[in-house]
């Protein structure tokens, strides 16, 4: 009660610059595909980038870095899944100051990183806009103790609505939005019991465009509760399957990493290049 | 017999609580041992939440030491905050292990470490989820010995009915020594039940089983004596030293969490023990004696530490940190060697003096250089005698003229109000302190945006220190006093809007008081705050003072004593201690002498440069000093 707000903010006063040269600059971008799975699935966004910062730093990945007094490695997020669904799909970006063989990389920073954490994609970044391709995501969601026959039916109602009022808590209070326009496709399939005795499960299969404001598989979930009263007695297990560009007719979403490895298949003068580059360290 | 993970369980309520991630344990470096393969098997507990938890030193090297071994394992626990903890009520989930989720009722032992007496609460909701009975004698052999340590165990008494035993001092061995007992024990198919096993650890004298103590009292509610109630039980239990720090360089592999957690960052301990002799400080006197780490043994740790986590920070961890003799050469080759990899390096705890502006210099060669922080911990030179810091306030002035020549915007300046003998004056100098601060700052830097802040907080007694009879100053009283140095500070006006000003209230320390000097009856407070919903006592949004005043008043009066008579009560010569047959090696008659000597505002020397002055330590635990220097050098490490 007594504190005193400090004062923040550059002040003139011993005003310095780092000693010593600037970074090194970025020679090479990679685009990485990685996931999130089982008990991970609980990293936020923030703990994942922690993560894989010092993955990198274990991995000797030569990053750049941007200037200053706290230097950050530049490594690039794009549309992170939420906190507590699994991934398949999630992509990223860096630069490095050294030419590195994308799959060489993938390798050591996946071992690097903790199981279920995994680096399964890896390409020269040829091509701008990954982040523009990410235009919608593939989305499996388990629904434990219910029937594909309640699942399919409460899709079918979904589907037939033009809007469906969705509420979600934010950091600016209840948000009321439409989570039917961003619905590009929904079906349920039935899941056979594992064990006798169990009656099954029913899965759904939802394509989602990425739009604003972004509409996200527990909207979807609070949309099928509000049109057909489906309320699944366990929390759903959610996965993102894949993310990119959305083909509308077949509904279903393409390889965003796939015009950079066109890219480099068309010219792969620089991965020669990069060969040579790296012949020095020998077995590196 | 294996023991089932309740993962399944738990994974269902996960989505409904805030910062999942805490739970799921998987972080990088941390140990799965497979259940059958070991006969011996440790639950360790930080009573904290994660996020606090998960960095403490103590657990990661019990952890990593006990895992090390054939045979043994060791999982972590941690609080749950009390959003889990109502849905694993609801849904029956014990208290699990984040390793692989095993219930800790599954385990032989249940270690606890207590950082400080605000996690005795926490210790009751973790029995009571795990479903182990909250008093002792209550559990049966199929239960898991529950062992407390840590600092605060140097007094146990408040939890001797909830604990089994108690280890004082360094852990590293001791935890390996009742691992052997432990497993002795069950290879002989546990004879005598778990009063046996119980006796088997205490007769070694270095573990504390309360339930062989009878505390006796006098009239007046004092104790009269702590006798052991069957024979082949010690009357004194010592407290365990670690020597030569470079055969046990633990954590060689530190654990790095997933969640954020309060430090992260590699910590190496680059010497333990301070015989720097500050009358108030708990740690300097139950630590002792130093135990220097060679900067070579250092240097290792950091290295491999680095590889294994790739934190970007090195915090070189020590009660006192500049002390250590080859400070200089470890900071500047450290800062060397790593200068092109963006590591920082971070020295806590340091003392008032130029010597350290250099170091500070040293650390931050590429870094911003925003705050350095010095503790002086009493306005007036008359209290800092009797404390026995012994820093000038020219020491201090010239020290923060080079800090703010040298680039330093911020310093910040903590102290203690209440202190013994302290009267409103010594209180009301800290702000003369810090517009001295802020002039020479304007006037070396010749600017006038510095900033000085000054952190101050009541002073609680400890057991083991020469103030263990000091009376405690009431929370009323700590209160008005900080007000009065606030007023004085907000009414400079040349000087006032430069100097920031944080404060704890004196209500918190009481309870702390209250915890750390009390004794067995203190018990019935515990379990009453515990009832009536007291968790995480050590967060601002969880503690009540007024709960553990209500609880005290309802539990005390039966003993015919109260909360004063704990706190600000003060003790004489002859009182009976709850703690005195907890051996910390210090002489009792040693701390007296040192209490009179500081009401006489006489201070000593620290016994690393000057003759031994007979705290008692060495020659009753049979230790020594053991510090550099050694001369060798930090190299450049040849393949990076």
């Amino acid at each position: 009660m007594f504190d005193r707000k400090e004062v923040q903010g550059d002040s003139p006063l011993g005003k310095r610059q780092p000693e010593g040269p600037p970074p090194a600059p970025a020679v090479q971008r990679i685009r990485l595909r990685y996931t999130k799975r089982g008990r991970l699935r609980f990293t936020s966004h923030r703990d994942f980038q922690r993560a894989f910062e010092r993955a990198l730093r274990r991995a000797e990945v030569p990053v750049a870095y941007s200037a200053g007094f706290t230097p950050h490695p530049k490594v690039s997020y794009a549309n992170a899944a939420p906190t507590g669904t699994g991934s398949e799909a999630e992509y990223l970006e860096i630069q490095l100051t050294e030419a590195r063989d994308p799959e060489t990389l993938r390798v050591l920073l996946d071992a690097s990183l903790p199981a279920g954490l995994d680096i399964t994609d890896a390409v020269e970044a040829r091509t701008p806009g990954l982040a523009d391709r990410l235009q919608a995501s593939v989305w499996e969601i388990r629904l434990d103790q219910v029937s594909p026959e309640e699942a399919g039916r409460a899709v079918a109602a979904f589907l037939e609505a033009d809007t469906v009022e969705v509420e979600r808590r934010t950091k600016n209070g209840l948000r009321t939005f439409d989570a039917r326009a961003a619905v590009a496709r929904l079906e349920a399939f039935p899941l056979r019991a594992d064990r006798p005795g169990d009656t099954g499960c029913a899965i759904l299969r939802l394509v989602v465009r990425h739009l604003t404001p972004a509409v996200r598989p527990d909207d979807v979930l609070s949309g099928l509760r509000a049109t057909a009263d489906l309320a699944p007695p366990v929390p759903a297990a959610v996965t993102r399957l894949a993310q990119g560009l959305l083909d509308e007719e077949s509904g279903t979403v393409t390889d965003p990493l796939a015009p950079d490895r066109e890219a480099v298949q068309a010219a792969p003068s620089t991965a020669a290049e990069l060969t040579a580059a790296m012949a020095p360290e020998g077995s590196a | 017999m294996s023991v089932e993970s309740v993962f399944p369980q738990l994974e269902a309520l996960l989505p409904h609580v805030q910062k999942p991630i805490q739970y799921v344990g998987g972080e990088l470096n941390s140990t799965v041992k497979e259940w059958d393969s070991c006969d011996v098997r440790w639950a360790l507990m930080y009573p904290d939440a994660y996020e606090v938890g998960l960095p403490n030193q103590g657990v990661m090297i019990l952890y990593e030491v006990l895992n090390e071994r054939e045979g043994v394992l060791a999982e972590r626990t941690y609080s749950v905050w009390p959003d889990l903890e109502e849905l694993m009520r609801e849904h029956k989930v014990p208290q699990f292990t984040v390793d692989s989720h095993r219930p800790v009722s599954a385990f032989d032992v249940f270690g606890v470490s207590f950082s400080t007496e605000l996690g005795y609460t926490n210790l009751l909701t973790a029995l009571d989820l795990a479903g182990i009975p909250l008093d002792a004698v209550d559990r049966t052999e199929d239960h898991p010995v529950v062992v407390a340590g840590g600092h605060a165990a140097f007094n146990p008494e408040p939890i001797a009915d909830f604990i089994d035993c108690a280890v004082i001092g360094d852990g590293e061995q001791a935890v390996l020594d009742m691992t052997e007992i432990v497993r002795a024990w069950k290879a002989e198919g546990r004879p005598g039940g778990r009063d046996e096993l119980l006796f088997r650890l205490a007769r070694t004298g270095g573990v504390y089983v309360p339930k062989f103590y009878d505390v006796e009292y006098l009239a007046d509610g004092r104790i009269s004596r702590v006798v052991p109630n069957r024979s082949g039980v010690p009357w004194r239990v010592s407290k365990h030293t670690v020597m030569d720090l470079d055969e046990w360089p633990y954590p060689k592999q530190p654990l790095v969490p997933l969640a954020e957690t309060v430090h992260e960052r590699m910590s190496v301990e680059i010497f333990r023990g301070c015989t720097r002799g500050c009358r108030f400080c708990q740690a300097g006197m139950i630590t002792r004696p130093v135990r220097e780490r060679s900067i070579t043994g250092i240097g290792e740790m950091v290295d491999k530490g680095l590889k294994a986590t790739g934190f970007e920070e090195v915090g070189l961890l020590s009660l006192s940190s500049a002390d250590h003799t080859e400070i200089g050469d470890i900071a500047k080759g450290l800062a060397d060697r790593y200068e092109e990899d963006k590591i920082g390096l971070s020295l806590p705890s340091t003392r008032v003096d130029a010597f350290n502006i250099d170091l500070a210099n040293e650390l931050t060669r590429n870094g911003r250089r925003s705050g350095l922080t010095f503790a002086p911990e009493g306005g007036s030179e008359r209290i800092r005698k009797v404390i026995n810091k012994m820093v000038s306030e020219e020491d201090l002035i010239r020290t923060v003229a080079t800090a703010y020549g040298n680039g330093w915007r911020q310093v910040k300046l903590y102290f203690m109000c209440g202190l013994p003998t302290e009267t409103d004056d010594d209180v009301l100098q800290i702000a003369d302190m810090a517009t001295k601060v802020i002039a020479k700052g304007r006037e070396v830097s010749g600017k006038n945006d510095i900033r000085c802040t000054v952190s101050i907080g009541g002073f609680v007694p400890k057991p083991h220190t020469p103030f263990q009879w000091a009376p405690q100053l009431s929370a009323e009283e700590t209160d008005a006093r900080l007000e009065k140095l606030r007023d004085k500070i907000r009414g400079d006006k040349k000087y006032g809007r430069s100097i920031g000003f944080r404060y704890h209230d004196g209500k918190p320390g009481i309870v702390e008081g209250l915890l750390s000097r009390g004794d067995r009856r203190v018990g019935a407070v515990i379990r009453a705050v515990y009832e009536d919903g007291g968790r995480f006592d050590g967060w601002r949004e969880h503690f009540s003072y007024d709960r553990w005043m209500e609880c005290a008043e309802r539990t005390l009066p039966a003993f015919g004593l109260d909360v004063d008579w704990y706190t600000t009560r003060e003790r004489t010569y002859e009182e009976v201690l709850p703690w005195d047959h907890l051996d910390s090696g210090l002489d009792k008659d040693w701390l007296w002498e040192d209490w009179q000597d500081s009401l006489d505002e006489t201070e000593v020397e620290d016994c690393r440069w000057t003759p031994c002055f007979d705290c008692g330590v060495c020659p009753q635990m049979q230790t020594e000093i053991q510090i550099g220097p050694t001369g060798r050098k930090l190299l450049p490490l040849s393949v990076k």
